[in-house]
């Protein structure tokens, strides 16, 4: 069982759901509320990694991070190093992947709040920042929790997207699922066994979890509003 | 409009339209004034009420017209004015109240004032609390108080910050009359203080009945007409509006003759050969016209009444009765299909039943002649 690996899962998968929280609630408040005419091409954008295979997804990556790619370029001269094959090359590339995991229950569950309610706080003189943080935030916790989570799973079980742009380099870019596949090419399927083993009670366990604590969170702060 | 601005006033001038399909295309077009006090805003549903107050607002935006309290502009086509909801100091109780359901009834309250340290914002927030009786609600979220309470919270949440103009759009619709007298009461008691416009929407008849302040009946996004509740209810010029004032019989019918001394005409029912006597209006003989008469206006007699006032006496036969709360409604066949409203008791004594035989006598001046 390789625990450098796991550790590494988690650490990307960390890294990713934080930077997707960042990146996916101004994101999706936009996408839920702008009534620019052309949103429909940004939503098709951020749907992309849903229908993409990760292996073309990880090829662009690939290549817009290497040493003439435009990314790698920037790279390059800001950090004095290249993107292709580092950890932080991994992070972006994931976060790509993970994107619409994050965006489409924050879009979901923004949409779902009352319209009468931001207007009940606009006339209170309230501006939007603070409808935002007072009223829609508070009642999106349950699609904020369940973008974490995705954001977490799907990082950590992600195969494609790593193997093409982050090669295979312990302690740097060897995640679980590609040690798992290694393991398996070498045929020694006892330890794959006992990684996947563990990957899979850590999954289940972390996806109960927080589905058990988004229940009681949705009984109580959405349930009761809806059955007024 | 050579209108004399009365100071705190709130002035309205609006042009809107929706698009859509021709049968669906909708025009407000009306230009409003609100002394401070309650003024009611009725009509039918689709009159455009809850627009007029949306534009006020700011949550809609008018195509032009102008918008202004105590002279300042909110809104003006002409100079490119549009403040912000959130800037124009305008308070709006909605239908349904939108309480935020995650804070608490002091939260709610006290979302409108500024936040920071304040000394003065607890003490407004302990005063409002209190004079709509809410303050041992303090704690308790939205869904554990009760539908007048949250009424109550709703009103002072709204009255809180100061605003320059209250909207209420229906906001006691569901309460039985006492709550509703009461919550009214206090609504009046803090406003004589303050003394803001506040413009509250209804289309229930008896709500302007019991609130009798001034009045603007509102119909396809035109003002119909204006004044107390008597002069507007009961003098209907359009027949959406008369159906809405609880006019029950509406019948059409065709000019006979002018009787103009005795400021009378006498008009033909539509499809019957009853004539009935109303008061004179602007119609020519042979001209189409609507009559309304209210259902509590017409007496019913079981047998042939004598050496009455009322002009007109109308025999017939009971088609069904209907029991409605406190009231019975009898609809008769005289020809013409009439609606008569009598007392439980008047049904048992007089034995009324289908099919039996009776006489409507209706009192001139309770047949309202209505345009088009």
């Amino acid at each position: 069982m390789n625990i450098e690996a796991l550790l590494l899962s988690i650490r990307l998968a960390l890294c990713v759901s934080a930077i997707l929280f960042v990146i996916g609630v101004p994101l999706g408040y936009w996408l839920a509320y702008s009534r620019w005419r052309w949103k429909f091409l940004l939503e098709a954008v951020v749907a992309l990694p849903l229908v993409l295979p990760p292996t073309v997804l990880g090829f662009y990556m690939l290549l817009a991070m290497g040493p003439r790619g435009p990314l790698g370029k920037l790279w390059q001269a800001a950090f004095g190093h290249g993107l292709a094959f580092t950890f932080a090359g991994l992070v972006i590339a994931s976060v790509l992947y993970s994107l619409p995991f994050a965006v489409q229950p924050l879009i979901a569950s923004f949409e779902t709040v009352d319209r009468k309610l931001l207007d009940a706080s606009a006339v209170l003189g309230a501006g939007r920042m603070r409808t935002f943080l007072r009223v829609i935030l508070p009642l999106s916790v349950p699609g904020i929790v369940t973008a974490l989570v995705l954001s977490f799973a799907h990082t950590l079980g992600e195969f494609g997207v790593v193997l093409m742009v982050g090669g295979n380099l312990a302690g740097i870019t060897r995640t679980v699922s590609i040690d798992i596949y290694d393991r398996v090419q070498s045929l020694d399927y006892a330890s794959a066994g006992r990684t996947a083993l563990l990957l899979l009670v850590i999954s289940f366990a972390v996806l109960s979890a927080v589905y058990g604590i988004n229940r009681r969170a949705f009984r109580r702060a959405w349930l009761p509003w809806a059955a007024k | 409009m050579g209108r004399e601005m009365t100071s705190r006033a709130l002035a309205a001038r609006v042009q809107k339209s929706f698009s859509g399909d021709a049968a669906q295309r909708f025009l407000l077009d009306l230009d409003v004034e609100v002394s401070p006090g309650i003024t009611i805003l009725f009509g039918p549903s689709g009159a455009g009420k809850s627009t007029l107050l949306d534009c006020i607002a700011g949550l809609t935006q008018p195509d032009a017209g102008r918008i202004a309290i105590d002279g300042e502009a909110l809104f003006d086509s002409d100079k490119n004015v549009n403040v912000a909801p959130q800037s124009r100091r305008v308070a709006y109780v909605f239908q349904t109240l939108a309480l935020f359901p995650h804070m608490t009834v002091e939260s709610n309250v006290a979302y409108g004032l500024p936040d920071g340290p304040d000394t003065t914002k607890d003490a407004r927030l302990a005063e409002i609390l209190q004079m709509f009786r809410v303050e041992k609600l303090r704690g308790r979220k939205p869904r554990e108080i009760s539908g007048g309470e949250k009424q109550r919270v709703a009103l002072a949440r709204s009255l809180v910050t100061l605003p320059r103009v209250l909207l209420l759009d229906e906001p006691l619709t569901g309460l039985d009359a006492g709550l509703k007298a009461s919550i009214i009461d206090d609504l009046r008691a803090w406003n004589a203080v303050h003394k803001i416009p506040i413009l509250y929407v209804t289309h229930s008849r008896e709500e302007v009945d019991a609130l009798g302040e001034r009045v603007i009946a509102l119909d396809h996004g035109e003002i119909v007409s204006e004044g107390t509740p008597r002069e507007v209810l009961d003098a209907p010029r359009r027949r959406r509006l008369a159906q809405a004032a609880g006019f029950e019989n509406l019948l059409s019918g065709t000019v006979l003759d002018l009787r103009e001394p005795d400021g009378v005409m006498r008009v033909r029912l539509a499809d019957a050969t009853c004539e009935i006597e109303v008061p004179l209006g602007h119609a020519a003989p042979g001209d189409q016209v609507r009559i309304a008469i209210r259902a509590g206006d017409i007496l019913l007699a079981t047998e042939a009444p004598r050496a009455l006032s009322a002009r007109n006496v109308l025999e017939g036969k009971i088609i069904s009765l209907e029991r409605r709360g406190t009231l019975v409604a009898a609809r008769v066949d005289c020809g013409a299909i009439f609606t008569v409203h009598v007392t439980p008791g008047a049904e048992r004594t007089l034995e009324l039943a289908a099919e039996k035989k009776v006489w409507l006598v209706l009192k001139t001046h309770s047949c309202h002649f209505v345009e088009g």
